[in-house]
């Protein structure tokens, strides 16, 4: 029996979607993080309330990030100790459809997960309701962006020890122009100056990574799985 | 008529090739860096804004292009062992990394020290210099990964990957002070017509950019000796070549 690409990606899809619901502390951990770390920085900063509205983007955006590269561990691990990635990589599929895949249902799970829950980290970080539009959507950009350069480092470091670091000394850095246009876009918002600059940049990016890093990551799988 | 192209797959023929045009690299390096680093620092005319301070440009310019230089090369080296399967491609890529580094870091610092004088402060969170420090980042991370695996041919071709998808960097840098508005100054030198600066100036530099591609161009063939003679342990000619 042949499955077509796009009848394989919709199984794929259902198949992780199905596995992370069916393990719920999985799905609110990074979400938990999320939370904690943006808490974090509040206290630290003693409350002072104008200082914290003027660093809330470079916060909420730190904070995304962090905790989407904490949730890319769950990315491909399970499935290469398992020894599933190999039998989906075995089945005929190309490696290219498998991985995105993957990391569509894995951005619907955490990136657009944080998406929705960002509004309450934005109210607590003082940041003004007028502001929520422009910084969903470029934290929805941004997510996405950073799911798929994640899925390029999560497929370079399968199978090895310690991957964690490494993973994060790769992927941050491509990540930087990311944070830059991101937390940009906000912050304008915030202060109600044209965030359009900032959001096409960023949409810029994430079409150039959405359309180019599949097959960057699929490579990756075919390096590591060999 | 390819036979020479060919023949740059082959190990032996690569580490007799290095060993050959390493001292020629490294001597003409020497004049050339020599002669930039006396006429540059001492017989150049003074900038009319930044006076003698701007005599660092010699060592920062020319550090900062072969940062950027020596990351296409990795890439470039990378991608052929990646597509083509050659062995020497990786070799090459692998004796790049810890030199393109280098580079970054003396461009950086070389930098910031100019920074200090001319804009009051060592480090600004601008767009070229943090394009510049994330490049750097790249570095660690290409090395770091093909390190990390115990299988030296898979950790060639990951780190070769990684190199291929930094690559989207080195653009931006080079753009970075035409697209934001930068600290940096634009460029004066690689500007099509004629160079916004003024030839007594500017032959020093331009020597200086040659010294150092010479001079990279002789750190790579020794690093890429040490390479080849590791990759290539277990074979006859490596025991022949070490016993001779």
């Amino acid at each position: 029996m042949t499955v077509g690409a796009w009848e394989a990606f919709w199984l794929i899809v259902r198949r992780e979607l199905c596995l992370s619901f069916r393990r719920p502390e999985q799905l609110f951990q990074p979400l938990v993080f999320f939370l904690i770390v943006t808490t974090l920085f509040p206290l630290g900063l003693n409350l002072q309330l104008s200082l914290l509205r003027d660093m809330a983007p470079g916060v909420l955006w730190v904070a995304a990030l962090l905790s989407s590269l904490l949730s890319l561990d769950s990315l491909f691990k399970s499935d290469a100790d398992d020894g599933t990635l190999e039998q989906l990589a075995l089945s005929g599929q190309g490696l290219v459809v498998i991985v995105t895949a993957k990391t569509c249902a894995h951005w619907l799970v955490t990136g657009a997960a944080l998406v929705l829950i960002s509004p309450l980290v934005a109210i607590a970080l003082n940041i003004p309701s007028f502001a929520f539009a422009i910084m969903m959507a470029s934290l929805t950009m941004g997510t996405l962006t950073l799911s798929w350069l994640g899925a390029i480092g999560a497929g370079l470091t399968i199978g090895l020890r310690r991957s964690n670091v490494l993973l994060s000394l790769i992927v941050l850095p491509l990540a930087m122009p990311l944070l830059i246009f991101g937390a940009g876009a906000t912050d304008r918002a915030i202060s109600q100056i044209g965030a359009a600059g900032a959001l096409y940049f960023l949409a810029a990016l994430c079409v150039f990574t959405c359309t180019l890093a599949p097959f960057a990551a699929g490579a990756a799988l075919r390096i590591t799985l060999e | 008529m390819w036979t020479w192209f060919y023949k740059l797959a082959s190990p032996p023929h690569v580490y007799g090739l290095s060993g050959m045009l390493a001292p020629w690299f490294l001597g003409i390096a020497t004049l050339t860096i020599g002669y930039g680093l006396i006429d540059g620092l001492a017989f150049a005319p003074p900038d009319y804004q930044q006076g003698d301070a701007f005599r660092i440009i010699y060592v920062h310019a020319p550090g900062a292009w072969m940062s950027t230089f020596i990351y296409t090369t990795m890439a470039v080296a990378g991608a052929i062992g990646l597509i083509w399967r050659i062995k020497m491609g990786h070799a090459v890529a692998a004796a790049c990394a810890p030199i393109g580094a280098s580079f970054t870091i003396l461009a950086l610092a070389t930098g910031s020290l100019w920074g200090k004088p001319m804009w009051g402060t060592y480090w600004a969170w601008d767009p070229r210099l943090t394009s510049e420090l994330i490049l750097l980042f790249l570095y660690f991370g290409a090395m770091s990964l093909r390190s990390a695996f115990e299988d030296a041919a898979q950790g060639d071709r990951a780190a070769a990957l990684l190199a291929v998808v930094g690559v989207v960097n080195v653009p931006i840098i080079h753009y970075s002070v035409v697209w934001w508005n930068s600290l940096h100054q634009g460029a004066t030198v690689a500007k099509l017509g004629k160079p916004a600066m003024e030839l007594s100036m500017l032959w020093p530099l331009l020597s200086m950019l040659l010294g150092f591609m010479l001079f990279f161009g002789a750190v790579l063939c020794l690093r890429l000796q040490g390479e080849v003679l590791n990759r290539e342990r277990q074979a006859n000619w490596v025991r022949q070549a070490v016993k001779s």
